[in-house]
């Protein structure tokens, strides 16, 4: 069935008024040539992910500064719109409306939590606003999102799970408990782990879920199979404290190889009270927090940029842990904004298309300044970055570097090709 | 000139008001009315429940997901088409009004509100228990071709703005003359004093079934719609939030009006968006705003109106 275009409120606002936009229009295009390039900044400033929201801003704001210092994009400033999105999808899609039609911004950034992006990602493709995003969500290569909504700066849970899972079962064993949040970022982990894991000869030998309201896990634990050789991990929320301590309690000294992701501990110091129990095991980092004996020239300064110390705090107060393994996805992904906006001679919204495709044309995002805690290989046809993976053991309370998977170890067949997709 | 005929000029002047706003506000406050709409109209739903019939529930939300579960896994799923698959989810909301009401209506007050409350969490978890199908927390973005209606894409800001307008017009004159009915005059009499109707010969509690019903309907409606106009299915919806809201844009606009639900919900908006700009503590500003209004209009923005006009309906 053909489709039915309804005209657009401005034409209903009859002559008069379209030419005195056009008059307008025409003095701003005029302006607008020494005007910052706006990027609106969906953050996490309420709501459940007000942890990373904060560290967020504070690698956005640093690599917008570093951006200005250099002369910025196209020899425009760069100017960060901030809105609050409270972690929330329906207030994300509203954040994204003010940033197309109330700041008028070039494009949108942000956001962490999948459900905000899911959320909102459907409005940028109405506004054709591109929506660069810092999720590490499936959802953008699953096929799910559209052309306006890219992740440069970020490798997807998808991708990190698969690669974790040759070390875990070469390393730590191949029977592995899952033990995971029951609600969707927990089910991704336990689909694409079982699946991987399986691709390496061992096997998930039990799949606990934890509710979501949980407070109390003592009763999930004798749960866990005798014949387990590794413990999988992925609690989020307030309640992993409680979750470390009552794991510790119910094991002992003798306990199986324990694995899970930083996602749990983000913004919480890996030596706190009651974390003693995770002395000796082994965690995801996309990013190590703990700087590493072989670090970069790059993760320094970008360290010091952002104003984090070698043990991923802010520099003014040790006790406020960043979220260092996420956050690095903000700086990488302004970057690649930049570069595409320069690639594509972007001028105003009129060169969004041009935008997305200078930067699904990219594939290799190399080590330096620009990619400070790693390459990246991106692929243009499912608007998806892969970079490498890092898998930490406690040691004496550091997290130190014991391996590190290569972006290949990553990758896995395309889901969707949004090249295919018209603007 | 009769309550009725004022009643119907007022209601029909909302709607050309909707209208003229759409037509002469910046995009940014045009686009906002659709949604403002839309959530308007499960304010209405609510309002029936609480605002007419006196029964406050805790648990709205889980309608409002019904209807935007019922409509969004149709389509998803099943490959329903847009209108069978938002008939669908409005017919979701009721059934499950039907259902929660015939347990929740045993008991009454603050159990009352404490049961759908328990209803409406064991709604949300199921969501998310069942993520294979719904995705969980994260949801799912509605097919495309799932919001086509007679050929017409309601995706676009206009069509956006017409699917939302027809169907909070058809809500608001249909609730208006559902008020005014002998239905909703029995409502308002258990509203004050349940057992005196009880006594007059009423069944108050089959009565107030249908009112749940009625309810829950509305409230699907609203997420069937919430789902098809701005693409968006997730368990966000289900959750205790949700549920307080229409409680408060009612409290605010005016329980027991028919216009208070919608000056309820652009107060909210506006009040947060704007708040929100000026400071992060923006949910402080609210807070205090919700208190003031409290102490000062306890009977919310329309029940001031009412004051100088009695016929307010």
């Amino acid at each position: 069935m053909p489709l039915t275009k309804i005209d657009r409120r401005s034409t209903l606002l009859g002559l008069g008024a379209s030419a005195g936009a056009l008059a307008m229009g025409t003095r701003f295009t005029h302006a607008q040539s020494a005007a910052p390039i706006k990027i609106g900044f969906q953050k996490h400033a309420t709501g459940i992910g007000a942890a990373y929201g904060r560290w967020y801003d504070a690698t956005t704001q640093a690599a917008a500064a570093r951006i200005n210092e250099m002369g910025g994009i196209n020899g425009r400033p760069l100017e960060i719109v901030i809105e609050d999105d409270g972690t929330d999808p329906k207030r994300g899609a509203e954040v994204l409306e003010k940033f197309a039609s109330q700041h008028e911004c070039d494009v949108a950034f942000g956001t962490l939590f999948s459900h905000v992006v899911i959320g909102s990602a459907p409005r940028a493709g109405e506004l054709k606003l591109p929506y660069f995003v810092v999720s590490e969500g499936h959802h953008v290569a699953s096929g799910m999102l559209n052309r306006y909504t890219l992740q440069p700066g970020i490798t997807d849970v998808k991708s990190q799970v698969q690669s974790m899972a040759p070390f875990v079962a070469n390393n730590l064993g191949k029977k592995v408990t899952m033990i995971y949040p029951d609600f969707a970022f927990g089910h991704d982990h336990r689909d694409y782990f079982s699946a991987a894991i399986a691709a390496q000869g061992g096997e998930v030998v039990a799949k606990i879920a934890i509710p979501p309201t949980e407070t109390s896990f003592t009763r999930y634990f004798p749960q866990i199979p005798r014949e387990t050789e590794v413990i999988y991990h992925v609690m989020v929320g307030p309640a992993v404290l409680t979750f470390v301590k009552e794991m510790g309690e119910f094991f002992g000294p003798s306990r199986p190889e324990i694995f899970g992701f930083i996602d749990s501990l983000e913004a919480v110091a890996i030596d706190s009270p009651g974390l003693e129990f995770l002395e000796g095991t082994y965690f995801w980092e996309g990013a190590p927090r703990h700087a590493q004996a072989n670090q970069t020239e790059y993760d320094a300064a970008f360290r010091a940029a952002v104003g984090v110390d070698d043990r991923g705090a802010s520099v003014d107060d040790p006790r406020d842990i960043s979220t260092y393994a996420h956050m690095f996805g903000c700086w990488d992904t302004l970057n690649v904004i930049k570069a595409g906006m320069e690639a594509s001679g972007y001028r105003g919204p009129g060169d969004r298309a041009a935008l997305i495709e200078a930067v699904e044309a990219m594939t290799d995002m190399p080590l330096g300044m620009d990619h400070p805690t790693g390459a990246k290989l991106f692929n243009g046809k499912t608007h998806q970055a892969f970079g490498e993976q890092h898998i930490s053991r406690v040691e004496d309370g550091n997290l130190v570097v014991v391996h590190t998977a290569s972006i290949e170890d990553g990758l896995y067949e395309d889901e969707v090709d949004y090249t295919t997709q018209s603007f | 000139m009769t309550d009725r005929l004022r009643t119907d000029l007022l209601h029909l002047g909302v709607i050309a008001a909707l209208v003229v706003l759409f037509l002469t506000l910046p995009t940014y406050y045009a686009g906002n009315l659709s949604r403002i709409m839309v959530l308007a109209i499960y304010a209405i739903g609510y309002n029936l429940l609480f605002g007419y019939t006196g029964l406050l529930s805790l648990g709205h939300a889980m309608f409002f997901a019904a209807g935007m579960y019922g409509y969004g896994l149709t389509a998803q799923l099943a490959g329903v088409p847009a209108l069978p698959a938002f008939a669908l989810g409005i017919l979701a909301g009721a059934a499950l009004g039907l259902v929660v009401g015939a347990l929740a209506l045993r008991t009454a007050g603050v159990a009352f509100m404490i049961v759908t409350l328990m209803f409406a969490q064991a709604a949300y978890l199921t969501i998310l228990h069942f993520g294979t199908y719904t995705r969980g927390d994260e949801g799912f973005v509605v097919p495309s071709e799932a919001r086509i209606v007679f050929g017409i894409d309601l995706s676009g800001e206009t069509e956006r703005f017409a699917a939302a307008l027809i169907l909070f017009a058809l809500v608001l004159l249909a609730t208006g003359r559902l008020v005014r009915s002998r239905l909703g005059r029995t409502l308002v009499a258990i509203r004050e004093n349940e057992e005196r109707t009880r006594m007059l010969g009423y069944d108050a509690t089959r009565l107030k079934l249908i009112a749940i019903t009625l309810s829950g309907a509305l409230s699907g409606l609203a997420g069937a719609a919430y789902a098809l106009l701005f693409g968006y299915v997730g368990a966000s919806f289900a959750a205790v939030p949700y549920s307080i809201f229409p409680l408060l844009w009612v409290l605010l606009g005016g329980a027991g009006t028919t216009i208070g639900p919608l000056i309820g919900v652009f107060f909210m908006f506006y009040l947060i968006d704007t708040a929100s700009g000026i400071t992060l503590a923006y949910l402080l500003i609210v807070g205090v705003a919700l208190v003031l209004l409290t102490l000062f209009a306890p009977q919310g923005i329309a029940g001031l109106i009412k004051r100088r006009l009695p016929w307010l309906p």
